[in-house]
């Protein structure tokens, strides 16, 4: 066990991981509070075409998908309320995006273990030069969310005192995508881009659930990011099943857990949300 | 150019995809107006797990497929009504079935082009055996749809006032999306697993926006989804980039113009702006 801590491609898994769970999980609180899911899912795809774009042009597919992913965010930031809970806009494009990925693909070169390896995660093939990008670009990140903490979240929850109140509400939209962007090109690493919303939504999902407090509910968020990711390297490492799969079973399986007791104890939760919902379908 | 028509597996190629085409062409119709799309995108996520289960058991994937999204289909239209609100639910579901994926595409000893071929569609790989799979599904899903038609269409856009009058709508939601289940199974020989939201929702969703009357649209959406499909295979054939690029693609580019220039606003597009507006509030 300890002997495998001493393995670089160990030990670079376990740094590059832990920045990426502390990022995604924060970054995920926001997603969740402002309702941007299938942003981030629509996200990762576009990161896909980045990661193969990448290679054809002979960059890292880290830079690739940083480059995708933040022009991407841009146009989806700068559309702001229009694109909210337009699926099918979303989607389009995304699917698009993903064609574009295959047609890279192609030209590139014929390998499928390379696109299964950016769909579900090569976490145990970072290098020591990913590990320090991811780390200045988490840095950079968290830092960046800090500065913009309060007026974020008071635009998250509600956008529209906010505005009145003279915050700048559509750069603040642009800006959290930017940085939801790098998020999402970094998380891609770790667990794929199929599955970033274990690492992203399930976190934050599964702490708002628990305690409303921003503050908790952030670092609530942050320990069950690094608890999936560590369990689900030690487990990797230690068994042949890949990393992604112990992620997402963990994510899922703490997500229904929360979600059911918490059921349980506030049984009239769901009362006020089906109230806003009726309000909007009219 | 037409000699290549004589080759078995281009015929094949047709014939499938032409089946594929108009079945994903009137389920994308409900589909959309139902404001089921995230649901449709998480169903083909969820077959591929059954569809790598399927390569580790030994049967063909099509078995695993239509065993995975049929019972998740039914899963969903049990859920009924609280579906639309849950995006996040859905995702993580979806998330977890993928995890398992890639648990089984590892435990799967063979070639990674497998799982490639599940993930973007192997429509020029197709045999007789396949396209007589195809055809039997076809048959059912286009019969099981003109059964529940008027019913389906009246539920669809307006469920509270059909339940009112008797329709039993809680049974042909399960039906309906059973259904999807069965196009999704037979669509990812075509466009794979991610690129389904091409056919499924591409064609129909720029048919509503030109059409409003529902015959009128389904037609239409057949017709634009045909085309897409046969130019999508022609191209390939006669090129070396991948069908599912050309089909994505063609879809998006179609689309776009039609999106932009057309104002009115659907019904779907409440369904979904409530539905997000809903994770505001988890």
């Amino acid at each position: 066990m300890i002997e495998l801590f001493q393995q670089s491609f160990v030990q670079n898994a376990f740094w590059a991981g832990t920045i990426i769970a502390i990022l995604a999980a924060v970054v995920g609180y926001f997603v969740v509070l402002r309702a941007q899911a299938f942003a981030a899912h629509a996200l990762s795809h576009i990161g896909f075409a980045g990661a193969t774009g990448a290679v054809l042009f002979g960059m890292s597919s880290l830079a690739g998908m940083f480059i995708f992913t933040i022009l991407a965010a841009v146009g989806i930031g700068s559309l702001e309320k229009r694109i909210q809970g337009r699926d099918i806009e979303i989607g389009m494009i995304l699917s698009f995006v993903l064609g574009l990925g295959v047609l890279f693909l192609r030209l590139y070169t014929n390998s499928a273990s390379e696109a299964v390896g950016v769909l579900f995660g090569s976490i145990l093939s970072v290098t020591s030069g990913d590990v320090v990008l991811t780390l200045i670009f988490g840095i950079g990140t968290l830092i960046a969310l800090m500065v913009v903490f309060r007026p974020l979240l008071f635009a998250s929850i509600d956008p529209e005192v906010a505005e009145a109140r003279g915050v700048p509400v559509k750069f603040l939209s642009i800006f959290f995508m930017l940085l939801l962007a790098i998020t999402v090109a970094e998380s891609i690493q770790v667990v794929g881009v199929l599955l970033v919303f274990a690492l992203l939504i399930a976190p934050a999902a599964s702490a708002q659930h628990i305690t409303r407090n921003p503050i908790s509910s952030i670092l609530l968020s942050i320990v069950f990011g690094l608890i999936f990711t560590w369990g689900g390297l030690l487990l990797a490492f230690t068994t042949r099943f890949p990393v992604s799969f112990y992620i997402a079973t963990f994510a899922a399986l703490t997500y229904f857990i929360v979600v059911n007791s918490c059921h349980f104890l506030t049984p009239h939760r769901s009362s006020p949300a089906k109230h806003a919902h009726g309000e909007n379908g009219k | 150019m037409f000699e290549l028509l004589h080759y078995s597996f281009i015929q094949n190629a047709f014939i499938a995809g032409s089946m594929v085409a108009v079945v994903a062409a009137i389920v994308g119709y409900f589909l959309l107006t139902r404001g089921l799309t995230f649901a449709g995108h998480a169903l083909s996520h969820i077959g591929f797990a059954g569809a790598a289960g399927a390569l580790v058991v030994g049967v063909d994937p099509v078995i695993g497929l239509l065993v995975f999204t049929i019972s998740a289909g039914i899963g969903m239209g049990i859920m009924g009504k609280r579906l639309n609100e849950r995006d996040i639910t859905i995702g993580i579901i979806m998330t977890l079935m993928l995890g398992l994926g890639a648990l089984f595409i590892s435990l799967y000893s063979g070639y990674a082009e497998k799982a490639y071929s599940i993930l973007f569609g192997t429509i020029l790989g197709i045999s007789v055996n396949d396209v007589f799979i195809t055809a039997i599904f076809s048959v059912i899903t286009i019969v099981g749809i003109i059964c529940i038609f008027r019913p389906l269409l009246f539920s669809s856009f307006d469920e509270d006032v059909a339940e009112a009058r008797g329709v039993p709508v809680r049974l042909l939601s399960v039906i309906f999306l059973v259904l999807v289940g069965i196009t999704v199974s037979m669509s990812v020989q075509v466009v794979g697993v991610l690129l389904i939201f091409t056919l499924l929702v591409g064609p129909a969703a720029t048919a509503t926006r030109l059409v409003h009357q529902p015959l009128g649209a389904i037609v239409l959406s057949i017709i634009l989804s045909l085309l897409y499909t046969w130019v999508g295979i022609f191209l390939a054939i006669n090129g070396t980039w991948p069908v599912s690029f050309y089909i994505s693609a063609i879809s998006f580019v179609v689309y776009l113009p039609v999106r932009l220039l057309s104002k009115h606003e659907k019904r779907s597009d409440h369904h979904s702006a409530s539905s997000s507006h809903q994770l505001s509030t988890p």
